[in-house]
Formats: structure tokens, C-alpha cells, sequence
């Protein structure tokens, strides 16, 4: 008896390793390609075509700082950065401001818009970046900033006030009436109470947002036309010559781009993973 | 007169998002119908109404098929592979091991990435001379397999599945995990009591407590793998030939590099459709479930 249960933990430990090895391996493979980059933007021009080991024979910085003035990147990272917070502000107050009017207030068709706006969160349209051109251009901000913040906006809408409205449903109400007895009005009681306790719900709302915006091409492609308008994403592509392409600045490029969303990844990540837990459950 | 007011005010509060709502996506949905049914270049002003001829010319036209078939394979792919690897990393990071919160941050990071980053990192990889994909296969002494991975025609669109479900797997792994982790422990418990192997904890409790959690992903998967787009452009573009084009490409390039808005917004109807229909058979299911 006593050596089966000495059998029955040795199994066990044995295929815990097991299970280990297997993680192990596929978070080599997540991260091999990373490191590969991070690699190839350390190496030399020529040691890129030469040296296949992940360890460069010396560590050229100076790839960042071409593939940073080189290629204009000061221009499309400030633009990055201006176009993600702006998107981001935006979609935090437009979606707080409408998720507390479904969550608690009363108003005619409440339930036909609400319906509505998830309704374009299920049913996805493929190529909107098609009639959104045209009605950019019909505006007349076609090659503008405001011209690719706004849509931006939208198309953070509908998952933010989805998340927001089941938050603020959960907040108990006595809160806000014994703020409307104290003689708060409704915009009061939406930014002095509603939207502190909602921090938790907007801070995951922000980051998704802020990745999804840095992120984004496909919009910025349609809309930008100026170079000194284009976001990273798009800044990406001047590496990328038509016979041939210097990796060594390209990887410097795309690690320089990647660089902010995975220190934001790592700083927020117990946010991003709570929050998708929710999202299956609900 | 009061409550009227009141009401008023409220509405006040979803002007903003309302506005944004049907500048950018009412509009725009109305306007892919209406433009769909033109011969338009998208700049001048000499629209043609020309019915239902988009429509007609896309059952024709043998590289938006050929696109559509690309989308369904890729689906297929990542519907097997991608989402089978993903569960079982799911179970096992489940299974009560040590480092799980660990596990779950390096796999979610592929996920947050942009397609444009990972489609040039992975353009890197298969590049046909210094790539490592190649080089790691001269040492290897497999040299025979070496290969232009994304300009031979019988492994273009295989690269890009592969690259596309290298991001993906994190995403399905997110939901499965959270999935598993809404089972509740007292269930296995019981069954252990009941002398039940692993196994058939694993077809009788998990399969089918986690049917919901299959049906979502697996429409998830459906609709990201046919509405592929942004990851294609550095990778192939579509190339070689039109071996890799896929459907969001189709549109793209119909309308800014051919200048048939009407066209592709009729390729838009199409696979909205399609996708509209997919997601029908997910809300079924659900209310089924």
C-alpha cells in the first residue's frame, strides 16, 4: 500500500513536469519571435544576413536611433501617442455619459437604442472602411486628424458602454439618492459619484481602447494620405523597400512600436485578464 | 411638464454617443447598400445605377472566390488547430499547476499585438535567404524542405494561417480558461469521490459544461479568420498571384487600388451576409444552450 502511494506521487510529479515541459515549450513559442526581433534590431547590417544566433555579436543601438530619425519615426510616434489619447478620452466620456443614462435614467426609446447599439457590436461590417472614406471625403475631413479620431471614437463605443452600463447597474442606488437629496443634479451625481466608483470598469475600458488605437491601420490607411499625419502603424511600411528591406531598422521600428503597448500589458494585465473572465461568464 | 423635462435631460446624456452612432456607423451601413447598386470610381460625380450588376459579376469574378474559399480555409485551420491548442493549454494551465498566472501573461501576449508588427515579424522569419525558418532547417541538415515559404504557391497561404493563429491562440486560450474556471470545483470533487478517471471527467463534466464556451469561440474564430485583413498586407499582400487573398482584402483593393466603390461595396453586402448568418446560428445556439 505504502509504495503504491509512493508509485501514485511519483506519477503524478512526473506528469506535473510533463505539463510543465509542454507550457514551457509554447511560451518559447509565444516569445521566440519577439526575441528573434528584438534580435535582428541589435545586429549589425551585415551580421542580419549572417548570424543566425539570437545572441547579436555586438549590440547596435544606433539601429534605433536611424530607424528613428531615418525613418521619421519621432513624427509618427507623437502622432501615435496624440491620436490614442485623444480616441481614448473620447470614448470614456461619450460611453460613461450614455452607459448611466441606460443603466438609471428614463428617457423615450431607451430600450430600441440601447438594442441598437449592441446589435452593431454582434453584427460586424466587414469593409466599413469603404463608405467611411467617402463620407469622410464628403465632410471634408478626408487627411485630417479630427478625420480619423472621430470614427475611432465610434468604433470603441458599443463594447465600452456594453461593459460600463452592466457596471453601473451593480452599483447600489442609494448612493446617488442620498446625492440627489443633498441637492445634487443628474450631471452631478454622473461625474461626482457615478463615474469615481466606475474607475475599476473605465480603466479596462482605457486600456483596450488605448491598444486597439494604437494598433489600428486599416482606418489610417483610408484616411491619411500626409505623412506627417500617419500613425506608427502606417510608419512601418517605409522600411519595407520593393526589392529589398533593411530588417535591421525595420525590427528596431516595429520593436520601438511595440515597446509601449507591452509595458502597458504588463503593468495593467491583472485588469485585461479580469475583465475578459467577465465577459464569458455574463 | 415636469416629467417631461426630466426626460429631456436624461436623453441629453446619449446625444453624444447617439450622434457618433449614426454619423459613423448608420450612415455608413445605408451607404454600403445604396452604393452597391452604382458604377462609381468614389471621386467624381458620375454615379451609374447599374441594379443588381456588382452582385452578378461577384459570383463571376474567380479571385473574390477564390478569396471567400481562402477565408473558409483559414477558418477551418484555426477552427482545428489554433482552438485545439488553445484548450489544451487552457486545461492544463487549469489543472491547479504552479505558475499558471504566469502562463497566462506570455500566452496573451501574442493577442495585444498589431497584424502590421506580426506580419513583418513573421515576414523576418520566412524570408526565402536569411530568414531563421530556412536557417534553422540547414541546421538541422533538413535543407531539402527549405523553401520561399510566402512565394511558393503550395505553402503561401499555409504561412499566413500559421502566422494569423500564432496571434490567435491567446485570445481562445483567455475564453476557454475562463470558461473552465466557471465550472465549479465541487463537480470534480464529487466525481473523484465517485472513482471517475480524468478522462471521464473530461467527456462527461467539462465537454459538455463548456459547450457554450465552444460555440462562442468557435464563431469568434469563424469571424476573425474571414475578415482577415491587416496581418496579410506586409506578410503577401495577397500574393503571389492571388494565392493569399482573403475577402477584407478583396474590398480594400476594389476600391482604392481599382476604384470600384460600387463593386466593393457590393463585396461587402456579400460577406456581411455571410458573417450576419454565422452569427444568427451563434445566437441560436445560445438560446438553445
Amino acid at each position: 500500500m505504502k509504495r503504491d502511494m509512493h508509485f501514485m506521487t511519483k506519477k503524478i510529479k512526473f506528469s506535473r513536469i510533463l505539463i510543465h515541459l509542454f507550457l514551457i515549450s509554447y511560451a518559447i513559442t509565444c516569445l521566440f519571435p519577439l526575441l528573434w526581433m528584438i534580435s535582428t534590431s541589435l545586429k549589425s547590417t551585415s551580421e542580419v544576413y549572417t548570424n543566425k544566433s539570437l545572441i547579436p555579436q555586438s549590440l547596435n543601438f544606433e539601429n534605433y536611433i536611424k530607424a528613428w530619425t531615418e525613418g521619421n519615426f519621432s513624427i509618427y510616434f507623437t502622432n501615435s501617442v496624440i491620436y490614442t489619447i485623444s480616441i481614448v478620452l473620447g470614448i470614456v466620456i461619450v460611453s460613461t455619459l450614455a452607459a448611466y443614462a441606460f443603466a438609471r435614467l428614463n428617457f423615450p426609446f431607451k430600450n430600441i437604442i440601447y438594442y441598437a447599439f449592441l446589435m452593431m457590436m454582434l453584427i460586424p461590417i466587414p469593409g466599413a472602411f469603404v463608405p467611411l472614406y467617402v463620407l469622410l471625403v464628403k465632410l471634408g475631413i478626408q487627411n485630417t486628424r479630427i478625420g480619423y479620431i472621430l470614427p475611432m471614437i465610434n468604433s470603441g463605443l458599443s463594447v465600452s458602454i456594453f461593459i460600463l452600463k452592466e457596471f453601473f447597474e451593480q452599483i447600489p442606488k442609494e448612493l446617488e439618492e442620498s446625492a440627489v437629496i443633498d441637492g445634487c443634479g443628474k450631471f452631478q451625481v454622473y461625474y461626482k459619484i457615478m463615474f469615481p466608483l466606475a474607475l475599476p470598469a473605465i480603466s479596462t475600458i482605457v486600456i483596450f481602447n488605448a491598444l486597439s488605437a494604437w494598433n489600428e491601420y486599416i482606418l489610417a490607411a483610408v484616411n491619411f494620405t500626409d505623412p506627417n499625419k500617419m500613425p506608427v502603424q502606417q510608419g512601418l511600411f517605409i522600411f519595407q523597400g520593393q526589392y529589398f528591406t533593411r530588417y535591421e531598422l525595420l525590427m528596431a521600428a516595429t520593436t520601438i512600436t511595440t515597446l509601449p503597448i507591452i509595458m502597458i500589458y504588463l503593468s495593467m494585465q491583472k485588469y485585461i485578464v479580469r475583465s475578459l473572465t467577465g465577459a464569458i461568464k455574463g | 411638464m415636469r416629467k417631461f423635462i426630466d426626460k429631456i435631460e436624461n436623453f441629453i446624456f446619449v446625444i453624444p454617443a447617439l450622434a457618433f452612432f449614426i454619423t459613423f456607423s448608420i450612415y455608413p451601413l445605408f451607404k454600403t447598400f445604396q452604393m452597391s447598386f452604382y458604377q462609381w470610381d468614389g471621386i467624381t460625380k458620375n454615379m451609374i445605377f447599374v441594379g443588381f450588376k456588382n452582385y452578378i459579376d461577384a459570383f463571376k469574378d474567380p479571385i473574390w472566390l477564390k478569396s471567400i474559399k481562402n477565408g473558409f480555409i483559414l477558418s477551418f485551420l484555426a477552427l482545428i488547430f489554433m482552438n485545439s491548442i488553445a484548450f489544451l493549454l487552457a486545461i492544463l494551465v487549469n489543472s491547479g499547476i504552479k505558475g499558471a498566472k504566469f502562463y497566462r501573461v506570455i500566452f496573451y501576449i501574442p493577442p495585444i499585438l498589431s497584424g502590421i508588427v506580426v506580419g513583418y515579424i513573421w515576414k523576418w522569419i520566412y524570408d526565402p535567404n536569411f530568414g531563421i525558418l530556412n536557417g534553422l532547417l540547414d541546421i538541422l541538415n533538413l535543407s531539402h524542405f527549405k523553401r520561399p515559404w510566402l512565394s511558393d504557391v503550395n505553402t503561401a497561404l499555409i504561412s499566413v494561417s500559421i502566422a494569423s493563429m500564432w496571434q490567435g491562440v491567446g485570445g481562445s486560450f483567455i475564453l476557454f480558461l475562463a470558461g473552465l474556471q466557471s465550472i465549479p470545483e465541487d463537480l470534480f470533487e464529487a466525481s473523484r469521490v465517485d472513482g471517475a478517471t480524468f478522462w471521464q471527467q473530461f467527456f462527461y463534466i467539462t465537454i459538455p459544461l463548456m459547450s457554450r464556451t465552444l460555440m462562442i469561440v468557435s464563431i469568434l474564430t469563424i469571424l476573425g479568420a474571414m475578415q482577415l485583413l491587416t496581418i496579410v498586407i506586409p506578410l503577401t499582400n495577397g500574393g503571389p498571384g492571388f494565392e493569399t487573398e482573403v475577402p477584407a482584402l478583396r474590398i480594400y483593393k476594389e476600391a482604392f487600388s481599382s476604384y470600384k466603390f460600387g463593386y466593393a461595396t457590393a463585396l461587402s453586402v456579400l460577406l456581411g451576409i455571410m458573417l450576419f448568418i454565422i452569427s444568427l446560428i451563434q445566437i441560436k445556439l445560445r438560446k438553445v444552450d
